[in-house]
């Protein structure tokens, strides 16, 4: 039986980057605020500190600060017509957990994503033509625009010490930043980060052929640096232990680093770790929530009571929990109706490999999570689709975080897979190899989606999330037009030889790829297709937000934490502004 | 270049990686240098020390590692980088024992997309395939009946790559599937922290000019295609707490 306690204002469910300032931002402004956090509570001392830290096996190889997939995993099938299965160990995608979610272990690459992303679908049908995108795919418009988001995405960056180079301030074109990026109101928090090897001789070579290579925007920082919080973060010293790993140095933005410390301090915010929850509570109306039950370290069962929800999860069980709760009408593909679940996408991640010269020490192991030089040309909306039957982009970059050699250690196509001439193909290309990372959008499709597994529990007896999931002939069709552009670029650096590597169907879980899930809470105007407001409020339960990644009604071509951010302020100003003065639906149905 | 033994190849990779302008490595090359000497002298018989391996696992382990990654004048072999050993410690403790794998049934089998479905924890997946190894070997009357480490070099090439092609069932463990786990764990082990039992003496590392755990580049990242020359260092090696730097008036570089 569950021991019901004291009623508080809000809970929030997940501790991690979205939770974090949610809460942060709730309690400074009066509410007593609860934050559930189903993994362990951690810092940067002593946990992070070397030299354990610097563990490949451990960290990278192992998964150490991710998921623990005995208790709680994902099935996966890549058709309707298939059973799905257990993902019984992570390889494509990597759920974190604890105190701090993905947010500690990220690489710290922060974009944002362009202004035709919020209006995808009015965007292509104006631009290309109403019959141009490929009919399966469920693209449409986010409910918001990149304009709303503009001092959002940049209160998000100002709050990390973002390190990069702006291309457009109010529309003046900058050099030296991205030609094609959404207009900005002022440039980055810090300059960007030393240029190393790689991206000199990627930048050489883009230039060469008439692109317009930039550096990479990172949370790793170049500079130390004081947050509108008064928190402070120093200088990224290059280690190569970043994505995967914890940092030591208080040089990558993290929820412990850029905002714990605040929220922990303020006593209207109390932190429960250990704290799995099972389900956020309907009164007999199924209209309202009533709070949360959850199930402690120890075993034992509460009711947390609380007049407003804050679901901050990552997608994937941001979606888990409304499935689990009865929230909103799970998604169906056979009759394309219900909205939970749908629109789940991913990224289409394709790479390029340059094999040069003996003589060029790249040093790979010099390197932050995000450190690289990379164009944006054959990026979302950046060119021309007409001639090429697809919509979206993919940037390419050398993107070189690291030179761990479990992982890492590159052979050129037609080298053994063992014995002498493998070793000696290691031994002969490790420091000399120039890796390209082609980072595509994964556009949404009527097949694709979530839901709840029929078979397969996790360690509370409750259903997994089951995933159905291929890529569209869209994004394949993307990724080798991009990728044969990597390869050029491989060949203008005067490689020996450029292995060029499409990302190819069918989708697999047994190959990493990224932890970039979005989808399944998708935001919109039209609550027949989303299942969030565009502020991110429950169209069916308004004492409900959920927010993250699941809001993105398709993935773009960049990494989603900037837009992430962005969104967390977004709602925070709309919950602060709107919803505590009067709350109740901020937008009709 | 002239064959070199596994004593005087140990040696030299020990001495050079005493170099000027090591970076923070203080007399390490020369102590790698003594270990790397000593571990020579004291060299073990094979199949020896093992927790998790029968004396007769660990000779097929030892000889398979043997041609998966061979030693030659580029580098240590797996062996020499004490791989068995890493692999009898990862496969009797808590990886062999299925650590971070989810084992709840129904057990079907799914595409090569889904991936691993089989019910066997690491450990059990080994126990399987050498049993299964064995008798493939027997009802081939190869060997005469003395197994894997009876067969030449080119022959038990022949056989890896025959389970490598796959089709052969070994016990319930698909051939192909046992040739993956072992071929990803060997090279887990060579290039893993020698904390964990293989990589001795960083070899592996110094083979690829890996600098190991101790990493701070702030000052030479810029510094493009400076040929970096200081011996490696493991977990073991670092100081506690060293790469710690509180407060931004604390540069945070080397």
């Amino acid at each position: 039986m569950a021991q019901r306690l004291k009623e508080v204002d809000v809970v929030v469910l997940g501790v991690g980057f979205v939770g974090s300032i949610v809460a942060k931002e709730l309690a400074a402004s009066g509410l007593k605020v609860v934050g559930l956090e189903r993994g362990d509570p951690r810092d940067t001392v002593p946990d992070f500190q070397g030299p354990y830290v610097h563990d490949e096996l451990r960290f990278a190889v192992r998964k150490a600060l991710m998921q623990d997939n005995t208790r709680e995993a994902v099935t996966f099938r890549n058709n309707a017509g298939q059973t799905a299965l257990p993902v019984r160990r992570w390889e494509s995608f990597l759920p974190g957990t604890g105190l701090g979610g993905a947010g500690v272990h990220w690489n710290g690459q922060t974009y944002r994503f362009q202004a035709a992303d919020f209006i995808l679908r009015s965007h292509v049908e104006e631009r290309y033509g109403k019959g141009f995108a490929d009919p399966e795919l469920t693209i449409q418009d986010w409910g918001v625009s990149y304009a709303d988001l503009e001092p959002h995405y940049d209160r998000f960056e100002y709050l990390l010490g973002t390190s990069g180079k702006a291309g457009n301030i109010n529309g003046k074109r900058v050099e030296g930043g991205d030609p094609f990026e959404a207009p900005r109101a002022r440039d980055y928090p810090t300059p960007p980060m030393k240029e190393h090897y790689a991206g000199a001789i990627f930048r050489k070579a883009a230039n060469g052929l008439g692109y317009h290579p930039y550096p990479q925007p990172s949370s790793n920082l170049s500079q130390p640096y004081t947050n509108p919080e008064g928190l402070q973060l120093n200088t990224c010293v290059f280690c190569g232990f970043c994505e995967r790993f914890a940092c030591e140095h208080y040089a990558k933005s993290s929820p412990q680093t850029v905002i714990l410390p605040v929220l922990l301090k303020n006593p209207n915010f109390e932190l429960r770790t250990g704290c799995q929850v099972q389900r956020i509570n309907l009164d007999s109306s199924g209209k309202k929530a009533t709070g949360v039950t959850y199930i402690d370290a120890a075993g034992r069962e509460f009711e947390q009571p609380a007049g407003l929800v804050i679901s901050a999860l990552f997608s994937f069980n941001n979606v888990r929990m409304l499935l689990l709760s009865g929230i909103g009408a799970p998604y169906d593909p056979a009759t394309n109706k219900g909205v939970v679940g749908r629109n789940y996408a991913y990224q289409t991640m394709s790479s390029a490999q340059a094999f040069l010269d003996e003589s060029i020490n790249i040093n790979p192991f010099m390197a932050s999570g995000a450190s690289g030089t990379m164009i944006n040309d054959f990026a979302g909306d950046s060119f021309d689709h007409a001639p090429h039957g697809f919509i979206g982009g993919s940037y390419i970059g050398a993107i070189n975080t690291n030179g761990r050699p479990i992982e890492y250690h590159p052979v050129p196509p037609g080298t053994p897979k063992w014995g002498k001439g493998w070793k000696e193909a290691v031994a002969r290309h490790y420091n000399h190899t120039v890796s390209m990372t082609i980072h595509g959008s994964s556009m949404p499709r009527r097949a694709n989606y979530l839901d709840l597994d029929p078979t397969y529990k996790d360690a509370w007896g409750q259903p997994l999330l089951r995933m159905t999931f291929d890529f569209p002939q869209n994004d394949l069709k993307m990724a080798q037009f991009v990728t044969d552009r990597a390869v050029e670029i491989g060949n203008a650096m005067g490689a020996r030889v450029v292995a060029g590597s499409p990302r190819k169907g069918p989708y697999t879980v047994t190959q990493y790829q990224t932890t970039h899930n979005t989808g399944g809470t998708v935001m919109g105007a039209d609550p027949q297709t989303s299942v969030v407001n565009p502020y991110l409020q429950c169209w069916d339960v308004p004492n409900v937000f959920v927010i993250g990644a699941s809001n993105f009604a398709h993935n773009a071509s960049w990494n989603p934490t900037g837009t992430i951010g962005a969104l967390v302020y977004w709602a925070i100003d709309a919950l602060k502004s709107k919803y505590l003065k009067s709350p109740g639906a901020l937008v009709q149905a | 270049m002239a064959k070199i033994s596994r004593r005087s190849f140990l040696k030299a990779a020990g001495s050079a990686s005493v170099l000027p302008g090591v970076i923070g490595a203080g007399g390490l090359g020369a102590a790698a240098e003594a270990e790397a000497s000593e571990t020579t002298a004291k060299a073990r018989p094979a199949t020896s020390g093992y927790l998790f391996f029968t004396p007769h696992e660990a000779a097929f382990i030892e000889a398979a590692c043997a041609r998966l990654i061979p030693f030659d004048e580029v580098g240590p072999g797996a062996v020499e980088a004490g791989v068995p050993n890493y692999l009898d410690k990862q496969l009797g403790g808590a990886w062999g024992a299925g650590e971070r794998l989810y084992r709840n049934g129904p057990w079907q089998a799914g595409t090569p997309s889904q991936g691993y479905q089989l019910p066997f924890t690491p450990a059990e997946l080994f126990r399987n395939a050498l049993r299964g190894v064995e008798a493939d070997l027997k009802a081939q009357g190869k060997a005469q009946g003395k197994g894997f480490t009876a067969l030449s070099g080119d022959d038990q090439d022949a056989y890896l790559k025959s389970l490598e092609a796959g089709g052969k069932d070994l016990n319930g463990v698909p051939s192909e599937l046992f040739f993956q786990t072992l071929l990803g764990m060997t090279v887990e082990g060579y290039f893993s922290d020698p904390a964990y039992g293989g990589n001795k003496d960083m070899a592996a590392w110094k083979m690829i000019g890996f600098p190991g755990a101790y990493a701070s580049y702030y000052d030479l990242v810029d510094q493009h295609g400076v040929k970096l020359a200081r011996a490696p260092m493991s977990i073991a090696d670092a100081p506690p707490m060293e790469h710690m730097h509180q407060g931004p008036d604390i540069p945070a570089k080397l």
